[in-house]
């Protein structure tokens, strides 16, 4: 398919802009001038209405396709939420009104929403306070893991390591060194939880914290985890909950009872705001009482006239997290959901998210090697070594399952697990269409045995097959421009 | 039961079936009953209908009839239907990240196109994918240049935005960088000062232009000392402001970033935003978040892929360029959708038009007597307005009238207490700003009877 | 897994060969094989002093970046500047053309701490 450059025909135009009503001509002198008009496409609006609707054909989403990508929680995204994203009193709302002479007055109702949320996100989690600001998971790490430094700071604590268990997500060990830490890993052992003996040896006078996803990457929710806030406490340490699971435990546990300090919760995941082929995300942290005081400012406080306002006044903070108060619109939709589904809503969703990934892991492991055969929580991690063997690799059955419809599963991740495929199917999916994905898993089986070479150009179906990565990393092209 | 889940009785009954066990519950064996909840009190859920009347009442409590004249880096630009319907698609929304290429072509495609128009736009040779905001954008330009020469000495011009140099300090109070703060001559960069300071361990100079004041400049001279000694520039930009200014890879800098909110994005109480970042092509390798690529697949067809990725979190962990995960693809598909209408000629005039509205805005309310817009130096589509009186007073005065006249600047700038920024885009109309002036001239004519004007 | 009989060789896959107190460094067929088609390598720049078993460069494959350390104490002296344009050079002949580095070495004493050729292959045969 043509990049939109390519359709460009000189003199096409697809947008009018407003009439000058001004009647004079601003001018710029020349030295500040740009020489060569920006080189844009020309085209009409039916051109580019066409372009991207094309575009938009050749992806696989969660409205057209099983999305069962495990630790990505894709499950279906109420319509209606953006029908109250496009809501005129937020969308049209500038950021900087607030920070006007008593211009909090100006959008209370934007605040009255932060503020409401930051509780129900407290109650949900067990948290005593939440901070809205963070743009997405990763963001929200930052921050958690900040406010974990400006703790040990303030205490005069000289910490050093964080630990992580070896099937953390990345963005853990990553995030921990931007804010001046190093990593302990720590590995999983036969249950597919932390090992507490190595945990024990692991755990210093210098141990800043431990981060944990819980459940892990795995699937698997740990039972020691309170025992193990007991051992980072006694030095001193913090409790970090990645939230990145949480959409498996909502009404059955909350991480502020069971000992952690510090959380982020990744509102695209649990609280199904659109993934957006890769963001806008939003990641609110939560604290308890020990890490209140460095809270990024602003925080939204409500005064005594019931007045809503940004509360700059955390002598403590660790300061400016992000330009204003969050992705305002994304958590305008997951409070929306949450207010929609309720308390006991919620409750479903856990409920339903562990039943169906409980039944394709029971279902698919008479053919896969499942890593860790237990019940499992919202996803669980097969092995494809059986195929493997075959010649048949955890990449050659996601390409065969996307011939047949299916967005694949998550694969080579958790690292710990070889020729990982991790699947979660979510609460929105229903009992046929994960029927119709472990069939596609049995066939692609069967072909593993029949014929194990006929994977290695799959797939079929779609506008292109397997891309040549290696060109694209030594032959960089990454701008149509740089070659014209 | 929440209507997005499809589970019947009987299903849920021959998959427990199937699973082995007789009820949800004991799925939940791992969670021991010392873990429960100690309270889990929620409201009872709603109807689509009566969450969305709630949500309407509250945007009601909001004031957003006023009639914007107020900017700072975020601007009341005219989004066109064709962005919000394309945007809408749910083949785009409700995608992940395009990590199986073959069936994320429309994604991949589009970022690319996302990219090249970055360059396009800022006269450079490499974009990445986007980052979250122009804020957290120029933190991650400070870090890479950084990483490129191996310093860790930073030079901040006091025109670069007040909220994006806050932004820089707070993440980097854990790490080795020493930052220095230059002024404002004139409304440009103090050369003098700058030059100073420039030295062998200065990692970068961050400029911005236009800067928070509005006002524009060619930053070429700074660029030339500074390669000199082996120090980077950073630009911070305005995009739409480029459709005309002279451009950052015009200048020479190093790396560029910018808020993309101006390019088809609803202003949204702050987010979510674009952080746009472009770099020249021999750094690519230390430029953090994803890049897309050209390559071609097993037919020799053309396609795009997620690239360089071994520089990323999911592969080098804590030795990444950055622990960017989730970016804001979706705002980059906007925005390209946006210039992809514009046309080339369709953003110079739209940028023309906002410097033509600008101008004309100054005019009048240079007319009032007592009230000075600064003019030492061009500016583009926001100018620097110095009043008689607190702006800050006057600013929340104007509101009454139903306006956002500007934003005061003593609450970033000491002893600039009496200035405000003034923003004019397409959107404000002849009448409009005639209406502006008036309010205006009228609020400081009661301030003079009785000041304080309120003292609310 | 190819090795070369008169080479050194490190636990991380370097491979040394020594001559005269200077020396050429490369990776091994079982470090190039592990890490996939090579995209980019950023090589140290002549003059770099580096330490025994010390980073001094990296390289990139599709999915996987790893650190390559020096097998022995001393001073660039050269690079190999054709892996910049040709990376996957030391995928066909990692122990030939796709050298990386030439090194002064400061202390052949060190070269008590690598292994010969033949132990190098028990040593990838018990790591497996």
């Amino acid at each position: 398919m043509k990049l939109i450059f390519e359709k460009s025909v000189e003199g096409r135009q697809g947008f009018r802009n407003p009439r000058s009503d001004v009647g004079l001509e601003g001018e710029i002198p020349l030295k500040y001038r740009r020489e060569k008009d920006c080189p844009l496409p020309e085209v009409s609006e039916l051109d580019v209405v066409r372009h991207f609707t094309s575009l938009s054909q050749r992806n696989f989403s969660v409205d057209t396709h099983f999305y069962p990508l495990g630790s990505c929680t894709m499950k279906y995204n109420p319509k209606f939420t953006e029908t109250i994203a496009a809501i005129e009193g937020f969308s049209n709302l500038h950021p900087l009104l607030p920070q006007l002479n008593h211009g909090e007055k100006l959008v209370q109702g934007a605040l009255e929403v932060l503020y409401d949320m930051e509780r129900l996100l407290c109650e949900i989690t067990g948290m005593d306070r939440f901070t809205m600001q963070p743009l997405a998971g990763a963001h929200g790490e930052l921050t958690g893991v900040m406010m974990m430094a400006a703790y040990h700071k303030a205490k005069g604590n000289k910490k050093k390591y964080i630990i992580v268990p070896d099937s953390a997500h990345g963005t853990n060990p990553a995030t921990a060194a931007i804010a001046g830490y190093e990593i302990v890993s720590v590995n999983s052992d036969e249950n597919g939880v932390m090992d507490l003996e190595e945990l024990k040896e692991k755990i210093t006078d210098e141990t800043a914290g431990l981060m944990v996803t819980s459940p892990n990457t795995l699937g698997i929710f740990n039972s020691d985890v309170d025992k193990i806030a007991e051992m980072v406490h006694a030095v001193d340490g913090i409790m970090y909950y990645d939230g990145a699971n949480l959409n498996a435990i909502l009404g059955r546990c909350r991480p502020g009872d069971i000992g952690f300090d510090v959380m982020h919760i990744n509102l695209h995941k649990t609280f199904s705001t659109p993934h957006g082929g890769g963001g806008p995300g939003s990641g609110p942290v939560g604290v308890n009482e020990k890490l209140i005081p460095y809270l990024p400012i602003s925080m939204v406080d409500r005064r005594d006239d019931g007045m809503y306002y940004l509360n700059y006044d955390y002598p403590g903070s660790i300061g400016y997290l992000a330009s204003f108060y969050g992705n305002f619109s994304i958590i305008l939709r997951a409070y929306a959901y949450i207010i929609m589904a309720g308390g006991e809503g919620l409750k479903e969703v856990s409920n339903h998210a562990v039943l169906n990934a409980n039944y394709i892991k029971e279902r698919l492991k008479e053919r896969f090697h499942l890593a860790y055969d237990r019940i499992c929580m919202h996803e669980s991690v097969f092995s494809a070594s059986k195929q493997t063997e075959r010649g048949v690799h955890a990449i050659d059955i996601a390409k065969f399952l996307i011939d047949q419809n299916i967005h694949p599963p998550t694969v080579y991740f958790p690292l710990s697990v070889k020729e990982s495929i991790m699947i979660e199917p979510t609460e929105t999916e229903s009992k046929q269409t994960m029927d119709q994905f472990i069939d596609a898993m049995f066939k692609a089986d069967e072909l593993s045995q029949q014929q194990p070479e006929s994977f290695h150009d799959l797939p079929k179906t779609t506008p292109v097959t397997r891309p040549d990565e290696v060109k694209a990393a030594r032959d960089i092209n990454t701008n149509y421009f740089q070659n014209t | 039961m929440i209507p997005y889940i499809s589970n019947t009785e009987n299903d849920v009954h021959d998959m427990l079936k199937v699973i082995g066990v007789s009820s949800i519950d004991d799925l939940f064996n791992d969670i021991k009953p010392r873990h429960a909840p100690r309270s889990f009190n929620l409201p009872e859920g709603k109807s689509e209908f009566e969450v969305v009347e709630h949500v309407k009442r509250l945007a009601s409590k909001n004031a957003t009839d006023l009639i914007l004249f107020i900017g700072g880096g975020y601007y009341d630009h005219y989004v066109p239907s064709a962005v919000t319907s394309l945007v809408s698609r749910g083949e785009f929304y409700t995608a992940y990240t395009p990590y199986q290429p073959e069936c994320s072509q429309g994604t991949l495609q589009a970022l690319y196109e996302y990219q090249s128009a970055i360059c396009a736009l800022t006269e450079m040779e490499a974009a990445n994918a986007s980052l979250y905001d122009g804020g957290t954008a120029l933190y991650e330009a400070v870090m890479m240049a950084a990483r490129i020469t191996k310093r860790d000495k930073v030079i901040m011009d006091g025109g670069v935005s007040p909220i994006y140099r806050k932004i820089i300090r707070t993440y980097t109070s854990n790490l080795n960088y020493e930052f220095q703060e230059t002024p404002v001559v004139h409304g440009q960069s103090s050369r003098e000062e700058i030059e100073k300071l420039l030295d062998k361990d200065t990692a970068a100079v961050i400029l911005q232009n236009p800067n928070f004041f509005g006002t524009i400049d060619d930053h070429s001279d700074i660029v030339e000392k500074a390669h000199a000694l082996g120090i980077l520039v950073i630009e911070s930009v305005y995009p739409v402001a480029l459709g005309i200014l002279k451009t950052p890879g015009a200048m020479g800098a190093d790396i560029v970033t910018g808020e993309g909110q101006s390019l088809g994005l609803p202003l949204n109480f702050g987010g979510p935003y674009l952080g746009f970042m472009a770099t020249r092509k021999k750094y690519i390798r230390k430029m953090p978040g994803r890049i897309i690529g050209q390559t071609v697949d097993a037919n020799g067809k053309r396609c795009f892929v997620n690239t360089l990725q071994a520089r990323e979190q999911h592969i080098r962990r804590e030795k990444a360029t950055s622990n960017i995960c989730t970016n804001v693809a979706l705002c980059a598909l906007q925005s390209v959708i946006y210039m992809s209408l514009l046309g080339k000629h369709g953003f110079k005039a739209l940028a023309q038009l906002n410097l033509d509205k600008a101008e004309f805005a100054r005019q009048e309310i240079e007319k009032i007597e007592g009230v000075e817009v600064k003019r030492s130096s061009p500016t583009f589509n926001e100018f620097t307005v110095c009043l008689p009186i607190d702006a800050s007073v006057v600013v929340e005065a104007m509101i009454d009238k139903g306006f956002a006249a500007g934003f005061p600047l003593g609450r970033y700038y000491k002893g600039m207490e009496n200035y405000m920024i003034v923003a004019v885009t397409e959107k404000r109309t002849k009448k409009e700003i005639s209406d502006y002036a008036r309010a205006l001239r009228e609020v400081l004519a009661g301030a003079y009877c009785n000041t304080p004007v309120q003292d609310v | 897994m190819e090795t070369v009989e008169h080479l050194l060789y490190t636990k991380e896959h370097e491979w040394i060969n020594i001559e005269d107190g200077e020396a050429t460094v490369g990776i091994s067929d079982y470090a190039q094989e592990s890490l996939g088609d090579i995209t980019f390598i950023e090589l140290p720049s002549v003059g770099d002093e580096v330490e025994q078993f010390g980073e001094f460069v990296s390289v990139e494959s599709v999915k996987a970046a790893s650190d390559v350390f020096s097998p022995m104490s001393g001073e660039v002296i050269a690079v190999n500047e054709d892996l910049n344009e040709n990376p996957g050079m030391i995928n066909k002949s990692p122990y030939e053309k796709g050298w990386i580095a030439r090194i002064k070495l400061s202390d052949s004493e060190e070269q008590s701490n690598l292994m010969t050729a033949d132990e190098y292959s028990k040593f990838l045969v018990s790591v497996g």
